[in-house]
């Protein structure tokens, strides 16, 4: 249970340090801050690698499974980081 | 790798995504910030990979390849008009991705990560209801802004009542599913659910308020990573859903002030609200619309000394962004100033017109919010509309019975002149006749927007 009340306390400070950051982003930059923090959202990547690795021998599924989050969560991330650059580097060639 | 220092590497991961994130505050800084943020997602990746808990990479690297050539070709090739498209098909696969691996922690017997626990199992629920309806909620959003599905409600009276009993049921599921009483009928059972609540609570949400349906399946593809973070104790995944989540909250927060709706208006009232009283479109256009030519605005351009452009949806369905900037050069070399004026929800994302313009490389000083442009329309000699509606219609200013009364809108009407570039008198997002079109000030220039913007540069440069 002490686990759960940090891993809580660790979510709450990081959404509470996330509206503190995303406020101060100017609605120029909305659109790759969208998908900028899509792509972060692909983290997700990270569980999907372990289920995808666990070798669990007694499931195909739990590889099956995995192989589908890992598809998906690497599209999201490749992809979001890569349009985001793309867009964040019009910006840059004016400023 | 030991356990703890997996774990620092993740610490370290999450502290480039939060310096990414604050990156992305200054167009200058942006690109390191996103090339941050990437770098810390590459080293979450090797770390996991280097973990001696994965047994075999053959699956792994299956995903990896297929879902890198997918997203490159993706990022390549999109269109920067389609990116709402993008972005809410990003924001499907991330909500997929954690419903796959919720579903995998479940049926997982071992291992890392396996459900294990009441905490475990609630994690596991709550991601699989989350997850699922970013999916489908996504792929929804998609199509209608695809235009495969119809931008308008589409429903049933009572449509509310059946999501209402449908979350009811399928968070009674993810409850049963904590208590232990659940096989896998019940996983399927929640599954299925939340797949088809995605799709009821998405399709009766019109077009005008895709802005803010983007911004929350945004934050929902966030929070399905924290809540899949708690199923196997990851930190990191717990730290960036909540960063993401909140990123989202915070964008449909502020697009619901742009349009002066509440969330759950958008989510609940689209097909309630219709049937109030009807404002006769030709009771406000009657004798009073005044179309004009591109020369005659070419003269009026002539003498300006300030100019300002409105951009709406209209300018990306014409692709007209880079026309826009011809003329806008154009006006600039004879003298004039040239400012563009953006209503946040201009578009049918956040910034998305900004995205347009940058791509027409426009200096983002020159794009200037609505707080920041409004005082100055009044010493503006010529307004050019182009593609907006909504977002410069008085009524939001001066009828107390409209819908949209109360919106903040671009006050384009104080300019000595009002240009409006567009094809006909046919209404915007809302539905709503516009009065600006027939105020003394207006003058009309039918056309596809791109046309219209050429044939003015035209008309300016043989004035020249």
């Amino acid at each position: 249970m002490d686990i759960l009340i940090l891993q809580f306390s660790l979510f709450v400070l990081a959404v509470i340090l996330g509206v503190e950051l995303i406020t101060k982003v100017p609605a120029t930059l909305h659109t790759p801050l969208m998908s900028g923090s899509n792509a972060i959202s692909g983290i997700t990547l990270v569980g999907a690698l372990l289920a995808a690795g666990s070798g669990d021998a007694s499931s195909l599924w739990v590889s099956v499974l995995g192989l589908v989050a890992v598809t998906l969560a690497t599209i999201n991330v490749v992809g979001g980081f890569l349009v985001t650059n793309r867009m964040l580097r019009m910006f840059q060639r004016r400023g | 790798m030991s356990l703890s220092i997996v774990n620092l590497c993740y610490l370290l991961s999450a502290v480039l995504f939060i310096g990414g994130i604050k990156g992305l505050t200054r167009p200058r800084t942006a690109v390191r910030g996103n090339l941050m943020a990437a770098v810390g997602m590459l080293l979450a990746v090797v770390v996991t990979l280097l973990d001696r808990s994965i047994l075999s990479y053959g699956w792994i690297l299956a995903g990896v390849v297929l879902g890198s050539l997918i997203g490159v070709l993706l990022a390549v090739r999109i269109q920067m008009t389609a990116m709402p498209q993008m972005v809410a098909l990003l924001n499907g696969f991330g909500g997929g991705a954690s419903l796959a691996v919720a579903a995998a922690s479940f049926l997982s017997s071992g291992g890392p990560v396996a459900a294990s626990g009441a905490i475990g199992l609630t994690a596991v629920g709550l991601t699989l209801l989350i997850g699922a309806v970013t999916l489908t909620g996504s792929a929804v959003a998609f199509a209608k802004l695809q235009e495969l599905l119809p931008g308008r409600p589409l429903g049933f009276r009572g449509i509310t009542l059946v999501n209402g009993a449908l979350l009811i049921v399928a968070l009674g599921s993810v409850a049963a599913l904590t208590a232990g009483h659940g096989g896998i009928g019940l996983v399927v059972l929640l599954t299925v659910l939340a797949l088809v609540l995605g799709v009821t609570l998405v399709m009766p949400i019109g077009g005008a308020d895709m802005p803010v349906v983007i911004a929350l399946l945004n934050s929902y593809s966030g929070i399905a990573a924290a809540a899949a973070g708690f199923i196997m104790g990851n930190t990191v995944l717990i730290v960036s859903g909540a960063l993401v989540g909140a990123s989202g909250l915070i964008l449909t927060r502020i697009m619901c002030v742009a349009m002066n709706r509440s969330l759950a208006g958008v989510l609940f009232g689209s097909l309630s609200e219709d049937g109030g009283p009807g404002v006769e479109a030709d009771e406000v256009y009657a004798g009073k619309v005044k179309s004009s030519s591109p020369e005659e605005i070419g003269m009026l351009l002539e003498t300006a000394q300030r100019v300002v452009i409105v951009p709406g949806f209209g300018l990306a369905m014409a692709q007209a962004q880079h026309a826009v900037r011809d003329l806008a050069d154009t006006l600039e070399r004879r003298g004039a100033e040239v400012i563009y004026g953006l209503h946040p929800v201009a578009g049918r994302m956040p910034g998305h017109m900004n995205v347009l313009l940058a791509e027409a490389e426009v200096d983002y000083d020159k794009m200037q919010p609505m707080e920041q442009i409004n005082p100055h329309f009044a010493q503006t000699d010529v307004v050019i509309v182009i593609g907006a509606n909504d977002v410069t219609n008085p009524m939001a200013r001066e009828d107390k019975g409209s819908p949209i009364y109360g919106m903040p809108i671009l006050d384009v009407d104080q300019a000595r002149t009002v240009v409006v570039v567009k094809r006909s008198l046919s209404p915007g997002f809302a539905g709503l006749p516009n009065p600006l079109f027939a105020k003394d000030n207006t003058l009309m220039l039918f056309g596809d927007g791109k046309q219209a913007i050429l044939d003015l540069t035209g008309a300016l440069n043989e004035a020249a």
